[in-house]
């Protein structure tokens, strides 16, 4: 048995019955990563030894008899901007490349406290603004399924290292659509969840008004685990809500009878590859055959989202990315003119497409522009959000195409921001509205790429997300689940 | 109508606290019109007597007891500081010139 070709939830089970250690899990996953990520980069800081100090551990714990949390001696991968008190974190941006964070986010003050040995810090667009982790300042990741094509992003390397068995769980953050757009596009299964579920204490901000940190993982089961831990109220993040955690365990004999499930038009659109549109209907044929009630729904809205959406986060990142000077932290450039300093700072440090959100947002909150352009973008989010408030009193979940396409190349849109942008069309919306979204997998291109299907439910209803995509998961009829990467040089690992 | 940001991007720039080279700039103008004439197509909606929403949950402040917590030591605080000089951040000199005070 190959323990990096586990999921979470098997090698869990493995390690609380005692037949491995959590010290062979992560030499496991050690030795796959020295084997795999020479071809597809997805991690900028490996972690080996603090990972076998940890496993080693909790294997002494559990020998000395402790009770410990189911996931203990699992280990994990964390995306780069989320703080690690001592371990570089660097957002993939020249600017944080020597930063060492004083204090952990929340979410890993979690891992470590439950004995999650971390693998290392994933690969990712500069400042989380990016649909293809080529944005990195360090090097882009690659598609494991085809090494020319991109990963998706922002979280790209949290992707790839899941997909590949070098990590079988992963933590990852989604802005608009950093999440769901490359678990889409590397058959995985990623949760955005709601505004307020999961603290982002320590996450670095992009824009704080949509920031979210979900997991990444094979199955639907494994972001459940991780859902359990890492959801709830956090006193140092004042946006984190109180409502209770329900328990997301997905259980094999879930039903589907009587979901209300709407179909959203503008995300089956004609104008998307249709293969990707052809695996979704299917998957809602699937639900259908189980005694889903199905129906269509227009967001009419939709069209507006993008437009929307590339006003408030840009935005929110000018003010957010404010703080990078030079000053108390990150790249100085120097100089003796501190005006002269902070911009010669900025500019050298900041990659173009951080460049490029910081003047959008700049310029729709300068005077003048403010209420054509900020204020009428958080209009619309209120509109987008009745829109999302009506749908759900007549369906459970709504669902669509996570991407319009398959995987793209990389280089393919690197010139082109705009068409970028459009990578990220059907998950915008979701990030809007607050609520809670998720990308399962639902089928294979011709091409042999993934292709996903994303659900979103109302807030705080991750749980239900979680139980239909282990559904679809159960009724799958397609294999595989994870690619087998081919070399370069002939030969696949 | 084609927004034409040429003439805005060093107004912005500057705003921004962000020194670009000429390629840059260029680039930039093209780049920033076509997505901000994608953006601008909201300006399309009727949004008369609608509520912005700057959060998707209407929390009220947030308040905490005034209560003395320990907080980072300097020496953390100041670990990533690029320039330090003892307890401080050390950044050029602000001001060339003390003004004269004003008379009244």
């Amino acid at each position: 048995m190959k323990l990096y070709e586990q999921t979470a939830a098997n090698l869990s089970m493995l390690l609380q019955k005692k037949e491995v250690s959590s010290v062979e899990v992560v030499q496991s996953f050690l030795d796959r990563i020295e084997l795999v990520e020479p071809y597809v980069k997805s991690f900028i800081t490996h972690t080996p030894a603090m990972a076998l100090d940890m496993a080693n551990a909790v294997d002494n714990r559990r020998v000395g008899g402790e009770k410990l949390h189911p996931l203990a001696g699992v280990p994990i991968a964390v995306k780069d901007n989320i703080s690690t008190q001592g371990l570089r974190t660097t957002c993939a941006s020249r600017v944080l490349e020597n930063y060492i964070p004083p204090y952990d986010a929340t979410v890993v003050e979690t891992i470590r406290r439950l004995g999650m040995p971390l693998l290392g810090k994933t690969n990712m667009d500069e400042f989380a603004m990016g649909s293809s982790t080529e944005n990195s300042a360090f090097y882009p990741t690659r598609n494991p399924w085809d090494l020319e094509r991109v990963p998706g992003g922002s979280s790209g390397g949290s992707a790839v290292a899941v997909s590949t068995g070098m990590a079988p769980l992963a933590l990852g953050s989604d802005t608009g659509g950093s999440i769901r757009q490359p678990a889409s596009l590397c058959g995985l299964t990623g949760l955005r969840p709601t505004y307020g579920r999961v603290s982002r204490y320590g996450l670095i901000a992009f824009a704080s008004s949509l920031d979210q940190i979900g997991p990444l993982s094979l199955t639907a089961q494994d972001s459940a685990m991780l859902m359990n831990v890492i959801s709830g109220y956090d006193s140092l993040d004042s946006t984190s809500l109180s409502e209770a955690v329900h328990d997301y365990t997905v259980h094999p004999e879930e039903d589907v009878k009587k979901l209300r499930v709407g179909v959203i038009k503008q995300n089956v659109s004609e104008s998307f590859d249709p293969q990707i549109t052809a695996a979704v209907m299917k998957s809602v044929a699937l639900l259908k055959d189980n005694g889903a009630d199905v129906d269509d729904v227009s967001l009419p809205l939709t069209d507006y989202g993008l437009g929307a959406y590339y006003l408030i986060a840009p935005s929110e990142a000018s003010s957010n990315l404010g703080r990078y000077d030079g000053v108390r932290y990150g790249y100085n450039s120097g100089g003796d003119n501190i005006e002269a300093m902070f911009s010669a700072t900025r500019g050298r440090g900041f990659g173009p497409e951080v460049k490029r959100r910081i003047m959008i947002g700049t310029y729709a909150l300068s005077a003048g522009y403010y209420d054509a352009y900020y204020l009428q973008a958080m209009k619309v989010r209120t509109l987008i959000r009745r829109d999302y408030e009506t749908a759900f009193k007549r369906f459970d979940i709504l669902v669509g195409a996570t991407t319009p396409t398959p995987a793209f190349k990389i280089g393919e849109k690197t010139e082109d921001p705009l068409q970028m942008y459009l990578s990220d069309i059907c998950n915008i919306t979701d990030a809007l509205a607050g609520v809670p979204s998720l990308s399962v997998p639902c089928g294979i291109s011709s091409d042999g790429l993934p292709l996903g299907m994303q659900l979103a439910a109302p807030p705080f209803r991750e749980g239900l997300l979680l139980k239909v995509a282990g559904f679809l998961e159960q009724n799958r009829d397609y294999l595989p689940l994870r690619p087998r990467v081919k070399l370069p040089e002939g030969g696949e690992v | 109508m084609a927004i034409d940001f040429g003439k805005e991007v060093d107004y912005v720039a500057q705003l921004a606290r962000l020194t670009l080279d000429q390629e840059e700039k260029k680039r930039m103008a093209g780049q920033l019109s076509d997505i901000l004439d994608t953006a601008r197509r909201i300006q399309e909606l009727d949004t008369t007597a609608v509520e912005p929403t700057a959060h998707v949950i209407n929390l009220p402040a947030v308040l905490r007891e005034d209560v003395t917590r320990p907080s980072l030591s300097l020496n953390r605080v100041l670990q990533n500081a690029p320039r330090r000089q003892k307890d401080f951040f050390r950044v050029p000199r602000i001001a060339n010139k003390i003004p004269e005070q004003a008379e009244d």
